[in-house]
């Protein structure tokens, strides 16, 4: 897999649990972005760190009132803004 | 709504055309001779096989497998004097052909050319299922959103301005909560609107691409496809697939059974490729 995502970019996978942020661009190709974006991960989408699993790798994401893992090769192929933490809002 | 004063007048009698009198007949596995078929699409988990068996009286218990081709469960009722054969399709979150399942149903909806097709969504997760909800609209006219689990949307207190929706839709929107058999006789009432034309329906659709671009490739592609395929139901939808990519569209243009599809006797050739699920009566 490549990742193209530019390295200024804060992604999903820089989200630790309990943060949030929202979506500004998905940057996989093919039947993967197809599917993420199926799924209701589109640019404007706001996606929380439910839990990580004990090595870290996969994360579950709240998407739109459902839960879904995401590798981190995955996750660092959705670029995001507007960080936040549970405690902030 | 419709008004239905011209049908009061040719009957003589109000209670021949009321749709109080409409009784649901439920047919189960026996269905021969229809005269419109129903498919009934939506996300999983949504209830569709609830409502499936609200209308059929089965009671079966699907389960699908990823690469599992069975996956398609029939069944029947008889409504207003008219036979409906429904078809569960199985339940997915896009109809962009990511696997099997989802080729299943875009198939279905696309060449089986449904009479009425009813999209159930969940009330509670109105959001991540209007995705579908678009996609099947792009394909056909006559659906109607069944807006599903409005019981436990209203323990959550959430109530969905469903009249709003269907102005936004441009299709029929009825709540229901299937479990309870609650809005199951507006669902029909509805659906056989829709299957014989009384609701005419606008459903929401990209008209246009804001790239010229691609609107021109859509064009000419289509305008291709109609010439190559007669009788092609939605060489639009068909044209835009391919300019996406769309590997399997891609192989059936090919090979020529995107013809085979879409001709001939309206559900056939589809339902040739499809085993049919075994449903315990």
């Amino acid at each position: 897999m490549t990742y193209n995502t530019p390295h200024s970019q804060t992604t999903l996978a820089d989200l630790q649990p309990g943060q949030s942020g929202v979506v500004t661009q998905l940057y996989s190709q093919g039947p993967e972005r197809r599917r993420m974006m199926d799924l209701g991960i589109i640019p404007g989408t706001t996606v929380t760190v439910e839990m990580t699993s004990p090595l870290g790798d996969p994360v579950a994401y709240r998407v739109r009132g459902a839960l879904l893992a995401l590798r981190q090769d995955q996750a660092r192929l959705v670029s995001i803004s507007d960080v936040s933490s549970e405690a902030e809002k | 709504m419709t008004l239905r004063t011209d049908t009061l007048h040719a009957s003589g009698s109000a209670c021949a055309t009321c749709p109080m009198n409409q009784h649901l007949e439920r047919l189960g596995v026996k269905m021969t001779n229809w005269d419109y078929v129903v498919a009934l699409a939506g996300n999983p988990n949504t209830g569709k096989s609830t409502v499936f068996n609200a209308l059929t009286g089965l009671r079966q218990h699907t389960g699908n497998w990823p690469g599992k081709t069975v996956a398609r469960a029939e069944g029947g009722f008889q409504y207003g004097n008219k036979r409906y054969k429904l078809v569960d399709l199985p339940g997915t979150y896009s109809l962009l052909a990511a696997s099997v399942d989802e080729e299943i149903a875009r198939d279905f909806i696309l060449f089986g050319q449904p009479d009425v097709t009813a999209i159930v969504v969940d009330a509670t997760r109105l959001e991540r299922n209007l995705n579908l909800v678009l996609q099947v609209l792009e394909i056909t006219n006559k659906a109607v959103v069944c807006l599903n689990l409005v019981d436990e949307a209203r323990r959550h207190k959430l109530i969905v301005d469903h009249r709003r929706l269907a102005r936004d839709l441009g299709v029929p929107v009825v709540p229901t909560a299937a479990r309870q058999n609650e809005g199951i006789p507006e669902l029909l009432q509805v659906m056989s609107e829709v299957a014989t034309g009384v609701i005419e329906t606008r459903p929401r659709r990209l008209r246009s691409t804001a790239n010229p671009a691609l609107d021109a490739a859509v064009n000419t592609l289509s305008g291709q496809l109609e010439a190559a395929f007669p009788g092609l139901p939605n060489a639009r939808w068909v044209a835009l697939r391919l300019l996406d990519g769309d590997q399997q569209i891609e192989r059936a243009i090919r090979d020529g059974s995107l013809g085979d599809l879409s001709r001939g006797d309206k559900t056939q050739a589809v339902s040739e490729r499809l085993t049919i699920a075994e449903v315990p009566a």
